[in-house]
């Protein structure tokens, strides 16, 4: 069985290119019982809107965001 | 020039100014000799203008401009060691390995109070000013190589193969230190943010 420290690599790295299939079925075996890798997943995806938004400015107002 | 800085009027000359002015002051702490100094700064400018049009914040242009600078001073010295110790790799940052080690158990698995949590009302964050700060201090605590590899990629969707050439490095390197990157923000913006309760 996978741990929780090779599964965030893989969930990390899935932002990188598609997990083999059974890296696929690894992390979506683990995550229905670790609550934290699954947290850990959703944060990835949201970390990467998060950064997106703030290079353009989205989010809030970016014309006020001087400084 | 308009066109190169779409929405956040990057060509104003006073900001630009202003943050030269800073980057200089910076560069002088790190580098022991002036012209060293000014042409980093010069460098780091010139080469953040190919990316100028993708930015919509000023902050967030600044982070990036200090993440090329840091990145070039970090060359620098890399290569005056180099002409003492033969090899100097990054991965080979223990440091870093015990960053991420202090996370997980002997066995691998979260430790209690660091598993990750649910983040709540993160819509609501974005909107909020405080949150941006937070954010853009979580980035700036990213160690110097590490967040410039982090912002090539996902401030400008760069493919992974550009970044390799650009840095040197495999793509093995690669996906490590956006792992490290990625576990570094996580964390930062769970403990600074996430659950520090109202932020109102």
């Amino acid at each position: 069985m996978m741990n929780c420290r090779q599964i965030t690599r893989l969930l990390s790295d899935s932002l990188e290119h598609k997990l083999s299939l059974k890296e696929k079925i690894v992390t979506r075996m683990h995550i229905v019982f670790c609550a934290g890798c699954r947290n850990f997943g959703r944060q990835m995806l949201i970390l990467r809107e998060i950064t997106r938004m703030y290079v353009k400015g989205k989010g809030v107002d970016a014309g006020k965001h001087q400084e | 020039m308009d066109k190169l800085f779409p929405s956040a009027d990057l060509a104003d000359p006073v900001f630009l100014g202003d943050l030269r002015a800073k980057m200089l002051a910076y560069a002088k702490l790190q580098l022991p000799d002036m012209d060293l100094a000014e042409d980093a700064v010069q460098e780091a400018l010139a080469g953040a203008l190919k990316n100028a049009g993708s930015f919509g914040r000023r902050s967030a242009y600044k982070t990036w401009v200090f993440s090329i600078l840091k990145n070039k001073i970090a060359d620098i010295h890399r290569n005056r060691m180099r002409t003492q110790a033969h090899e100097s790799n990054i991965t080979e940052l223990s440091e870093e390995e015990d960053v991420i080690n202090s996370l997980f158990d002997e066995r691998g698995f979260w430790r209690e109070d660091e598993r990750p949590s649910g983040w709540s009302r993160q819509q609501e964050a974005l909107q909020n000013e405080q949150f941006w700060k937070v954010f853009e201090t979580c980035l700036d605590g990213l160690p110097g190589n590490q967040s410039h590899i982090f912002m090539m990629r996902e401030f400008f969707e760069h493919e992974s193969k550009e970044i390799c050439t650009n840095m040197g490095i495999t793509v093995n390197n690669l996906h490590i230190q956006l792992y490290r990157s990625r576990m570094r923000l996580r964390e930062c913006l769970e403990n600074r943010w996430f659950t520090e309760g109202d932020h109102r």
